[in-house]
């Protein structure tokens, strides 16, 4: 990758240019929704929020894959962890998330075996190098992350890899899109669509969200100048009272996406119901393992029984992951929940919400 | 969710976490006046009425994994962070200790690879290593190699260097790019190759710091950005000297490579360990000097200015991006890199 590419999409003059275009384009208060959790990260960290003129309020969205995973998907990975001789496998991020009694973390501290991986080759690998012992791989993520999975779990069938599972709580970003918008419980005047989802998926799952809702969603890179150029489309789409699917990270997404990955991640998953933290059952918003695969399902080769799970007490990061509150107003941000001691997943993964208020905003 | 009982990981990071941990459980059962310092050394006098130089003390100990990386090893970090956090409170740095808890079965070469880098290490800071301890423990009990070093130096009469000593309209200096330790030490852990054209930065900066105190007797801050990086660093003096600091992003130096690296890991660099850069709050009129005399040296070649202490939002600093927005910097929470010192 080239650093030029990313310096040129900081660049301070042409910033300024495009908050002049905003600011002109901004005639009535608008609530824009950044899906993605690494947009909201993006946002904080540029200081975007403070650039943009009053009427035009971001909303951050349900885009996080460790902030929506929920208490008992999280109850259910330990209870894994905790079986005698088993390794499980995860990304740094779900560590710390508290389930409904405990975190990966404090099981670790406690004697499970939970190793943190930055790919999930790292943990077919593991599987290689320790044959006598099971390693599942809890995989988290979205459409972005469930090709690489699906190609993991080929790549340990093809190496004859025996003891690889995985223990899969995928999740597809458009459902939940719609869920929000069929809540009706806050108003959603356009969509920052995320950008690396999209270069898997494409454009065309968010016809549906501009055809049959009418609100306009601009994929856009997570560069400062592509979220500020992604704003401004916004405007001038909800300013002509349209409502279209455009593409501002043209250098990352075709409308078409990327169908060799689409294909890699049916081959394996298909799509099923899954459970959202805040947004509760969507239909046909998840991945599981085709039937074909069972030999690799984690939750088939360890039947677990995890305790009844229980939700925290005053957490609100499912009003929070609907853009229902903003994260200070929830009694517990930067008091009781800390990201030394969080309360809530949105306060633990890098790109939650919470994360990202107490991190880069003011925390009061 | 139950309270955390037990030492986690990120009660090392040099974040909150550890200074919590410090404040709680360190120093009140010990609390005398020389420990409520809190600087990167303790400075004490050994005459009654206090005149004369002064003593400065310090300790650390080095856990890095792995033992040698691109640009050093835990010899030269052992020797090379116990002087500089002698350097930091304007301390010529005199004697060090070295201390070693030897994993068996450690190879001999590596055991003998690392004192050469300690004695190389210590010709270049001027040094020398007097005392020493050794102790083997079963395989398992230690990851290959743990060294400790304590060191002593003087404080000349009349030198007061400290976190709190920040005044409104201070220069913040910093003596070059970061992030270089952090992400050199990183790129070669285990499991996480990759490749990155990053050396650590892992210098003694006593060197450095003579150099700014020939330059200026207005030198009132030294910190060096190790474990939580600047971003901690400039925090801890904004608090201690109850100011603000407001610092530019574009006037940082930043590798390229380091930048990628954080860009692809999704870290911010100003979190990411250094081992041989500091920043230093400077009177204003007497900041150009300060940084042509750095610049002059070795291990400021890339020195600058990055911003200034202001009156408000006191104990807080604030960033300007390159894009013209503003966000708050604060400490280091959690852990960014686990045993890169």
């Amino acid at each position: 990758m080239t650093m030029r590419y990313v310096q040129e999409f900081r660049d301070g003059a042409a910033a300024q240019g495009l908050v002049a275009r905003i600011e002109a384009a901004a005639s009535r208060p608008v609530n824009l929704m950044e899906v993605c959790g690494t947009h909201t990260v993006s946002v904080f960290r540029h200081g975007i929020r403070g650039l943009l003129p009053p009427p035009v309020n971001l909303l951050s969205g349900p885009g996080c894959p460790v902030c929506v995973t929920t208490n008992a998907d999280i109850d259910k990975a330990i209870a894994l962890a905790q079986q005698e001789g088993v390794t499980l496998a995860t990304f740094g991020d779900m560590m710390k998330v508290p389930g409904s009694y405990q975190s990966l973390q404090q099981a670790k501290a406690d004697g499970a075996d939970v190793r943190v991986v930055y790919s999930p080759r790292d943990s077919v690998r593991l599987a290689r190098d320790n044959p006598h012992r099971p390693v599942i791989f809890f995989a988290v993520g979205f459409e972005t992350t469930a090709p690489t999975i699906a190609a993991s779990l080929l790549e340990a069938q093809r190496l004859g890899v025996t003891n690889f599972y995985v223990f899969a709580v995928h999740k597809l970003i458009p459902p939940a899109m719609i869920a929000l918008l069929e809540s009706g419980e806050v108003r959603i005047d356009g969509f920052i669509c995320p950008g690396h989802v999209s270069v898997i998926i494409g454009s065309r799952p968010y016809e549906p969200i501009a055809k049959r809702y009418g609100v306009p969603c601009v994929i856009s890179g997570f560069e400062p100048l592509d979220v500020l150029q992604g704003i401004e489309m916004l405007l001038r789409q909800t300013a002509e009272e349209l409502a279209e699917v455009e593409i501002q990270y043209s250098r990352g997404v075709r409308p078409e996406g990327n169908p060799l990955a689409r294909e890699l991640m049916y081959r394996v998953f298909e799509v099923s119901d899954a459970g959202w933290r805040g947004l509760g059952c969507i239909p046909g918003s998840g991945l599981k393992l085709r039937p074909e695969y069972r030999a690799f399902d984690a939750e088939q080769a360890f039947p677990v029984e995890p305790p009844p799970t229980k939700e925290h007490r005053g957490c609100l990061c499912g009003e929070v992951l609907r853009g229902v509150i903003t994260p200070p107003e929830c009694p517990l941000f930067a008091k009781a929940c800390t990201p030394e001691k969080p309360i809530g997943p949105c306060m633990v993964s890098s790109e939650g919400t919470c994360a990202g208020w107490y991190q880069y905003g003011p925390r009061s | 969710m139950a309270k955390a009982s037990k030492i986690l990981l990120a009660h090392g990071s040099g974040g909150r976490l550890s200074h919590d941990l410090v404040a709680k459980e360190f120093v009140p059962p010990w609390q005398n006046p020389i420990l409520d310092q809190l600087n990167d050394s303790a400075v004490f006098s050994l005459s009654a009425d206090g005149s004369g130089p002064r003593l400065a003390f310090t300790t650390d100990s080095y856990v890095v994994k792995p033992l040698s990386f691109k640009g050093g090893d835990i010899g030269r970090l052992a020797v090379c962070g116990t002087v500089n956090d002698l350097a930091m409170v304007g301390a010529k740095p005199l004697y060090l200790s070295a201390s070693f808890v030897i994993e068996e079965g450690l190879p001999l070469s590596t055991l003998r690879a690392v004192v050469r880098s300690m004695r190389e290490a210590a010709a270049e800071a001027g040094i020398q290593i007097v005392t020493g301890d050794t102790k083997v423990v079963e395989r398992g009990a230690a990851d290959g190699l743990f060294v400790n070093t304590a060191g002593v130096g003087l404080v000349p009469a009349g030198l007061e260097i400290g976190g709190d000593r920040a005044r409104v309209g201070d220069a913040v200096i910093l003596s070059g790019s970061i992030g270089d330790h952090g992400i050199a030490v990183l790129s070669q852990r285990e499991g996480l190759e990759f490749e990155a054209a990053v050396e650590s930065d892992v210098a003694p900066l006593n060197g450095l710091v003579a150099v700014m105190l020939a330059a200026s007797p207005n030198v009132r801050v030294l910190r060096d950005p190790t474990r939580g990086g600047l971003a901690t660093s400039l925090n801890e003096i904004a608090a201690q000297s109850n100011v603000g600091i407001a610092i530019e992003e574009t006037t940082i130096p930043l590798n390229d490579s380091v930048w990628a690296a954080c860009e692809m890991l999704g870290f911010d660099p100003l979190y990411v360990a250094n081992e041989g850069k500091l920043v230093a709050v400077v009177a204003p009129e007497d900041a150009e000097q300060v940084l042509a005399a750095m610049r002059a040296t070795r291990y400021g070649e890339q020195a600058a200015i990055i911003g200034e202490v202001v009156a408000e939002p006191a104990g807080k600093v604030l960033m300007r991006t390159a894009i013209g927005g503003t966000r708050i910097v604060h400490m280091l929470v959690g852990e960014m890199l686990p045993r890169i010192c």
